[in-house]
């Protein structure tokens, strides 16, 4: 995952401007900007399917804890396997895995969504700012950024959440976020250096632009797809993070979330007793909810850069649409960037 | 040459901020952690004079000026005098660093060299034949760098400790032997390595192999790459001499942040493995508030990961002459 991402973004492409993303017939309203929207997502076979999964997840997460009995009731099934009235079975002390599930999947969505976007935020101030400004505080920042980049995030949240003991969602949160930012900020940084010097981030400075409202308006959504995609892969990041954290107990044992169900498996030994039933679902969650982040990365990609895109051997009924389909080049991705920025 | 030293002075930074990183965290415990520590030694057993001062200055939490408690705290660092464990009482926590780094190393060390390999290699396949069957492999990769290293052990053990039993479930070799030079110890350390050195495959192949195949669909589409197909060489020297050794690169630069990654997922697969690493040792000394152990083996696992990445940019440096220029 991480060298995936760091090539993705870092070396590997030319960047992907926001403007990319197939407008709709020009002037359309805010229908025909979601009947265009509709038609990127169905170009990339990949970004459907991560969206749908992830549809499903946020689904759970909304519903589920409605839907689910008390998860930490015991019950009188004792260690159950799967069955009509348990569809995932039973723990050892007789509690719904699959009500368990649901409620976790709340938790840990929470979790990794919040502490996401805390490191999106760090990562955006940081490496935007530090190449923007450029000069001491770009030299002093970059410092930064590449050394939490090299010294080692699992260990040093190990650490401080056992000195932290416990603690809440909101430490919990706080200590990924700020473990897991550097490498998106050096993404970044890198980004904004290159493009302070297109013309018309020159062009807005000779007009006598506010350095904030130049950052905000001609740096920033050009940014947007690697920004989008850095927080795909923090919401993975935080939700591995968080399942091993709480794996290792270092979690409050009273907020269900996937890592919790996996340590309370581990603790009552349900791998020797063959419980497969409780280790295997939350892990699974873990593993399909992360690709689905990723398979939505990639199916942007693919939409907003031609490049990347698998041309398939045309099939039959197929291939009308695919010549039809507009692909753009890389000029013209450049060309449609610059119109944008003329406006 | 300029090039080495600048890099080292970057890392001899990164280092010292690690070191002060470290020195700031024990502030953040709630009560006196020098009196805890002293507390739960002095249930386990006589505790040696100058204990106390020893752990004072190691966690930097000594008398005088926090300026003077710094010095302190980097002259007992810089003489590796870490104090001694709570966990493993009375043993010196450099003992017990000494005794499990090399578990991890060289685990850690071999599963990574072998997953590296493998992921480039079919990187490298994938990207050369787009669209085909290899590449269709490539959303499967994406499942597998989201699993969870620990949930993968804990799969395995399953699998091939209780399902089809051929493998031992836990520790680093067989208790009942000696450690040595023996054939029958290093075949048992052998085979308590396999399952935890497959962990670290499964879970992290997947990453390599999908960053150099991207990275092979953008450099096949370089003009050097066309000349080269148009100068009627074979395709084989054309997809390694031309293409992947220049795809290769970025993945070498990555190496970096990937082995963080590595560590912190094989530290928690050590833990389900019972594995003697240094990742077991810091969940005993955080199930035991051992602190001292904590602190020293952050410090370990960074120093490792930081040397590790200073000799990974010197060859860099080598194999790619453009990043000596560089600013």
């Amino acid at each position: 995952m991480t060298t995936a991402d760091i090539t993705s973004a870092d070396a590997t492409h030319a960047p992907v401007p926001a403007a990319a993303l197939p407008a709709g017939p020009s002037g359309g309203g805010p229908g025909a900007r979601l009947a265009a929207a509709w038609r990127t997502v169905r170009r990339s076979r990949r970004l459907s399917a991560g969206l749908a999964l992830i549809a499903l997840f946020l689904l759970t997460a909304a519903v589920g804890p409605l839907l689910a009995t008390d998860p930490q009731g015991f019950g009188t099934d004792l260690s159950q396997p799967p069955s009509g009235a348990h569809w995932l079975g039973t723990t050892q002390t007789g509690q719904d895995v699959f009500d368990q599930l649901m409620v976790s999947t709340r938790t840990s969505l929470l979790i990794g969504f919040a502490a996401a976007l805390a490191a999106t935020a760090i990562s955006v101030v940081i490496g935007i700012g530090g190449g923007f400004l450029g000069g001491w505080s770009d030299e002093a920042l970059s410092l930064l950024s590449n050394v939490f980049l090299v010294i080692p995030g699992l260990p040093l949240v190990i650490v401080i959440s056992s000195y932290t003991k416990g603690g809440s969602l909101l430490a919990t949160i706080g200590v990924i976020a700020f473990t897991s930012w550097a490498a998106s900020a050096r993404v970044l940084r890198a980004q904004t250096l290159s493009l302070r010097t297109r013309d018309y981030v020159l062009a807005a400075r000779l007009y006598g632009e506010r350095r904030w409202r130049i950052v905000l308006v001609e740096i920033l959504p050009n940014e947007a797809a690697i920004i989008v995609s850095q927080f795909i892969f923090a919401v993975i990041f935080a939700i591995l993070t968080q399942a091993g954290l709480a794996f290792l107990g270092l979690q409050n044992p009273s907020d269900l979330t996937w890592g919790n169900m996996l340590y309370f498996a581990q603790n009552a030994d349900a791998l020797s007793g063959g419980a497969w039933w409780w280790f295997v679902p939350p892990g699974l969650c873990i593993a399909v909810f992360g690709a689905a982040m990723s398979l939505v990365s990639f199916g942007l990609d693919e939409v907003l850069d031609p490049r990347l895109r698998v041309y398939r051997p045309a099939r039959r009924g197929r291939a009308g649409r695919q010549r039809t389909a507009p692909r753009r080049t890389a000029p013209q991705q450049q060309a449609a960037r610059r119109q944008e920025a003329d406006r | 040459m300029r090039y080495i030293l600048r890099k080292l002075g970057f890392y001899l930074i990164a280092a010292w901020m690690a070191v002060t990183l470290n020195f700031a965290l024990p502030r953040l415990i709630p009560g006196d952690p020098v009196q805890l520590i002293m507390a739960r030694q002095s249930q386990l057993g006589p505790v040696p004079p100058g204990e106390k001062e020893a752990l004072e200055k190691m966690l930097g939490l000594g008398h005088g000026s926090i300026l003077s408690q710094y010095g302190d705290y980097l002259a007992s660092i810089a003489r590796l005098r870490f104090g001694l464990s709570v966990t493993y009482f009375p043993t010196p926590v450099a003992d017990i660093l000494r005794s499990s780094v090399l578990w991890t190393v060289v685990l850690v060390g071999t599963a990574t060299v072998i997953s590296v390999l493998i992921g480039l290699t079919l990187g490298t396949l994938a990207g050369w034949r787009r669209g085909t069957w290899l590449d269709s492999l490539v959303p499967a990769t994406t499942f597998l760098a989201a699993v969870p290293y620990f949930w993968v052990a804990l799969l395995l053990i399953y699998l091939f400790t209780q399902v089809w039993p051929v493998f031992p479930d836990q520790f680093s070799y067989d208790p009942g032997l000696d450690i040595g030079w023996s054939g029958e110890f290093a075949s048992s350390a052998l085979r308590h390595a396999i399952l935890p050195a497959l962990t670290i495959v499964v879970s992290s192949v997947g990453g390599w192999m999908l960053g150099m195949r991207n990275m092979m669909v953008s450099t096949l589409s370089e003009d050097y790459v066309s000349a080269a197909e148009a100068k009627g060489l074979r395709p084989r020297t054309v997809m390694l001499g031309y293409a992947a050794r220049n795809a290769v690169l970025p993945s070498v630069a990555g190496f970096a942040i990937s082995l963080g990654f590595v560590i912190s997922g094989s530290l928690v697969m050590e833990m389900v493995f019972s594995y003697q690493g240094i990742g077991y040792q810091l969940l005993q000394a955080v199930t035991n508030s051992d602190y001292p152990l904590m602190q020293a083996i952050f410090l370990a696992i960074t120093f490792t990961v930081l040397s590790a990445n200073f000799l990974v940019d010197v060859l860099y440096g080598f194999v790619d002459p453009r990043t000596r220029l560089a600013r």
